[in-house]
């Protein structure tokens, strides 16, 4: 079966879907920010498991009327687990006071499953460190795309990335869905896993301009997506499988984690096939730009 | 198809035995156990120890014939059936060893003797899967420094008394230098050369019009200063922690101003906090005399026991915050001492003092907060807990006064290096060098540490088999080489972990997860590619070649991207991110082995005997 779908001919559609989802991204980014986790903030975090299902309004109540002012209470993955957050708090102690001031008024066997405490200074540490991190990332790949492929290449797969991270991002933001340390270490993975599948198609693509003799860009940028397209799916699919099962069974505090991965694998593929393919057109590459390169696969015949 | 190099096999055969062999540790589950050390860290498990084990313990031996003590360098290990047997021991050794010893909960690897020959030991788990405290404290390094200019000021005061040269005023300024200023001309050279030879730690700076000299100190003074303060409040934690009783504690240095502290199975964060932040001090006595009133002395132990009591006067001259570093090392004639520097008010202090005090003797005493663990039976036949902090005071030197004692001193007259490190040790431990707070704490409890094992290990059981499923389907003969080789990158994985004794952490499952998902790429490019092959009129066999042979460069190209990533992932730096970053960046690594190596060697084998393959069950 030799398919032939026209994808090129698509890229107006989904150059519009791309803005429009990096706009709402954008806007959502400036207007509500991202829900920064404790790890950012700064703050106490306790986890909880009672022995019965748990009230949370009892809860928030007996810590309000301890004097614990702005305590957020919620229930963590099951009804007798909750999780209480003092955001900012500068108290190292909070956590145990905590702790005892609800044991105190309770007969239940409360059980201790987290405490965290992590101080201002290192969460807005950690913020810089994170955000300098994706540049680095992102600058790394920038110039080894560069080197190993050309700067149209680079160029059109930093924009797939960008691409994708903002639009993950935006989804974190829009949802108010706690973003800490383990999510941006997904959004790092994500960064190298979409450029894994933007490599893979414009490592064919340029195969193909150099090979085929075929003047429309367009065209050979369409057969390359053709024949990458049931590689790109199925790998998707494979990782999609175990991202849903950590998901699905990974516990509560991977959840964010597998859910930005899951996205992220989602709208990577999306972007290798549309957005860094819509990204080399725009930039004009033709064959020529490639002809000066000498074809590499000869050197690599003896290996593997 | 191309055969095989011989080499090629070669190579699988002893990857994959290596492979085998480290990763083998990790299916033995570690024993429950009981772990015994002395106190005083420099004091290693002996006969004695074992004797005293033997002793409290002998009712479970008679019990339980099969029962043993191993003695380990730093401490004995008694293994236990079950972990609920653990408890009862502790509590049966606590009650029965006093409170020279501590006795904590471990686990000790059940590694066949053979396997530990050949190093080969168990992954280690992280906090967040076995349970336990994470703290990170910062260390208020500017105060050190601070401490050392006051004290060096009150130094050069001193100095300047004693070599008669007359100056206005001196003083720190804005923590940062020293400010001198002199009454008139003339002597200002000979001021600036006194400074330069006798505190060559100062740049000094002056203004041609002022009569005024600035002492800043040097970059490397600073840095000096900084990570004396540091080391020194690591010696102190770990000295603490000890006394905690936890096995495998970690006490590290990160980055320029921060120490970790990881104590697993520790879940009261309070109690460990309460030890960590706790003040072990020093006092410096005068021995009492013959006609000091009984009222103002008293006798303190040695902490030495052979040297038995000594009377010291009650006045304290000053205590442990005055002692900023304490040095062992060996004098002229080459016998061990130990160098003491005092803070500027305390080197005041113990001058004024000790002055008109030569030939008598001075005391340094060890005073220590202690948590007492007692139990008593109720009425009713049930065991109490009681735990209450006392104080002990020991006599930790005691030595004759030379001359008059300022800022620097020193101990001689001792008898060993070990003795001398010892005593440095003390005195050192007594006072941190600069004040510290937590700035980050996590702690799991121990339910939730196996709820994440437990969780990790499902989601990965689940992810396997759905992808192996898919796979199998999808590629028929093909995919069972594909999985075969997804099976052999984890325990590849697994060996590799071992081998670098990485820790694991639930983020870390989670890479080891979404490898086995990434991983099965490497083959779907190459199976992709030999369809194409195939369907281009390609003779089946020479498509195998030529679809490893092309897809070996975007494999490469593609792996090398993440693996960029995750270093720069594991440079961000702190731990669960650093789990996820390392498993990831081997499982590509090992990955790409097994992927493109193993599968290759697989597929040769099963079509090799073939003559005339009509078609290839690639699905």
């Amino acid at each position: 079966m030799d398919r032939n779908i026209k994808f090129m001919s698509l890229r107006k559609i989904t150059t519009s879907l791309s803005i429009m989802l990096i706009v709402i991204s954008i806007v959502s980014l400036l207007f509500k920010q991202l829900n920064w986790g404790l790890d950012f903030t700064g703050g106490s975090l306790v986890e909880l498991h009672y022995p019965e299902d748990v009230k949370v309004s009892e809860v928030r109540d007996s810590l309000n009327n301890a004097g614990f002012d702005g305590a957020q209470v919620a229930l963590f993955g099951s009804s007798k687990d909750v999780l209480i957050k003092l955001p900012g708090a500068v108290n190292d102690t909070l956590g145990a006071e905590i702790i005892s001031t609800l044991k105190n008024k309770s007969d239940a066997d409360i059980e201790l499953r987290r405490i965290e405490f992590v101080g201002p200074q290192i969460g807005s540490e950690l913020r810089d460190q994170g955000g300098l991190a994706m540049l680095i990332a992102l600058g790394l790949m920038m110039l080894y795309i560069a080197f190993r492929f050309q700067s149209r290449f680079a160029a059109a797969a930093v924009l797939a990335l960008a691409h994708d991270v903002i639009i993950v991002l935006g989804f974190f933001s829009l949802f108010r869905i706690d973003f800490d340390l383990t999510v941006l270490a997904a959004l790092l993975a994500v960064i190298g896993y979409s450029l894994n599948d933007t490599i893979v198609v414009s490592d064919r693509i340029r195969e193909n301009l150099r090979s085929e003799r075929n003047p429309n860009t367009e065209e050979v940028i369409n057969l390359s997506l053709n024949q990458m397209l049931s590689r790109t799916i199925i790998t998707s699919l494979t990782t999609l499988l175990v991202l849903s099962s950590l998901f699905l069974l990974g516990g509560e505090l991977i959840k964010n984690f597998s859910m930005a991965l899951i996205l992220g694998v989602i709208v990577g593929t999306y972007s290798s096939i549309f957005v860094a393919s819509t990204g080399l057109l725009m930039m004009g590459l033709n064959s020529e730009h490639l002809m000066v390169e000498t074809p590499e696969n000869q050197d690599f015949e003896e290996l593997p | 198809m191309k055969p095989l190099r011989i080499w090629r096999y070669i190579l699988i055969l002893f990857v994959l035995t290596l492979g085998a062999i480290y990763s083998l540790p990790n299916l033995y589950s570690p024993d429950s156990a009981v772990q015994i050390s002395y106190l005083n860290s420099s004091q290693s498990a002996d006969e004695e120890l074992k004797e005293r084990i033997e002793n409290a313990l002998e009712e479970d031996f008679k019990n339980n014939p099969d029962l043993e003590i191993e003695l380990n360098k730093d401490y004995a290990l008694v293994r236990l059936p079950t972990s609920d047997k653990q408890l009862q021991v502790k509590e049966t050794l606590s009650i029965n060893m006093g409170n020279d010893v501590v006795i904590a909960l471990n686990l000790a690897s059940t590694t066949p003797e053979w396997l530990r020959n050949l190093n080969a030991e168990p992954m280690k788990l992280g906090l967040d899967l076995r349970g336990g405290v994470h703290f990170l404290l910062e260390v208020d390094t500017k105060t050190a420094i601070k401490n050392r200019l006051d004290g060096t000021l009150q130094d050069i005061k001193r100095r300047l008394r004693d070599e008669k040269i007359k100056y206005r005023s001196a003083f720190v300024e804005k923590d940062k230098s020293i400010s001198l200023s002199l009454p008139k001309d003339g002597i200002k050279s000979e001021l600036t050369n006194f400074i330069k030879d006798s505190y060559p730690q100062f740049l000094i700076s002056s203004k041609e019009s002022e009569e005024t000299l600035s002492l800043v100190l040097s970059e490397d003074s600073i840095k000096q200063i900084q990570s004396d303060a540091i080391d020194q409040n690591l010696t102190t934690l770990r000295n603490r922690v000890n006394e905690l009783g936890v096995s495998e504690p970690i006490v590290q240095r990160q980055g320029k101003t921060r120490i970790v502290v990881q104590l697993p199975g520790v879940q009261d964060t309070s109690e460990a906090k309460k030890i960590l932040g706790k003040t072990a001090t020093l006092e410096f006595h005068l021995e009492a005399e013959f006609d000091t009133p009984r009222t103002r002395k008293t006798s303190y132990p040695h902490r030495n026991k052979s040297k038995g009591y000594s009377e010291l006067q009650d006045t304290v001259i000053i205590s442990g915050d005055s002692v900023a570093t304490a040095q062992a090392s060996f004098d002229e004639n080459g016998l061990p001492q130990v160098n003491i520097t005092l803070d500027g008010q305390g080197g005041a202090r113990m001058h004024r003092t000790t002055r008109d005090k030569i030939g008598k003797r001075l005391a340094v005493l060890f005073v220590e907060q202690r948590l007492k663990t007692s139990y008593k039976t109720d009425s009713e036949g049930n065991l109490n807990v009681i735990e209450e902090t006392f104080e002990t005071k020991e006599i930790i030197s005691l030595a004759t006064i030379r001359a008059a004692l300022g800022t620097q001193f020193r101990i001689t007259g001792l008898d060993s290096p070990s003795e001398s490190s010892e005593l440095a040790l003390l005195l050192r431990a007594g006072a941190l060098a600069a004040p510290m707070k937590f700035v980050e704490e996590r702690t799991v409890g121990p339910s939730l540490g196996q709820d994440n094992i437990n969780a990790g290990v499902l989601s990965m059981q689940l992810g396997m088999a759905l992808v192996i499923a898919f796979i199998l389907f999808w590629y028929r003969t093909f995919g069972i080489a594909a999985s075969i080789a997804l099976g052999t990158n984890i325990v590849l994985l697994v060996a590799i972990m071992s081998i670098l004794s990485a820790t694991l952490t639930l983020p870390g499952i989670a890479g080891i997860v979404l490898t086995v998902g990434m991983a099965v790429d490497a083959n779907v490019l190459i199976f992709s590619r030999i369809k194409e092959e195939l369907k281009a009129g390609t003779n089946p066999l020479q498509a195998i070649d030529a679809g490893y042979d092309k897809a070996f460069l975007t494999i490469f190209d593609a792996n090398f991207t993440t693996l960029l990533v995750s270093v720069v992932l594991y440079s961000l730096g702190t731990g669960p991110i650093k789990g996820f970053a390392i498993t990831l960046s081997i499982g590509i690594l090992t990955s790409m082995f097994t992927a493109i190596i193993g599968t290759r060697a697989l597929i040769y084998l099963i079509y090799r005997n073939k003559k005339d393959v009509e078609r290839l069950s690639i699905g």
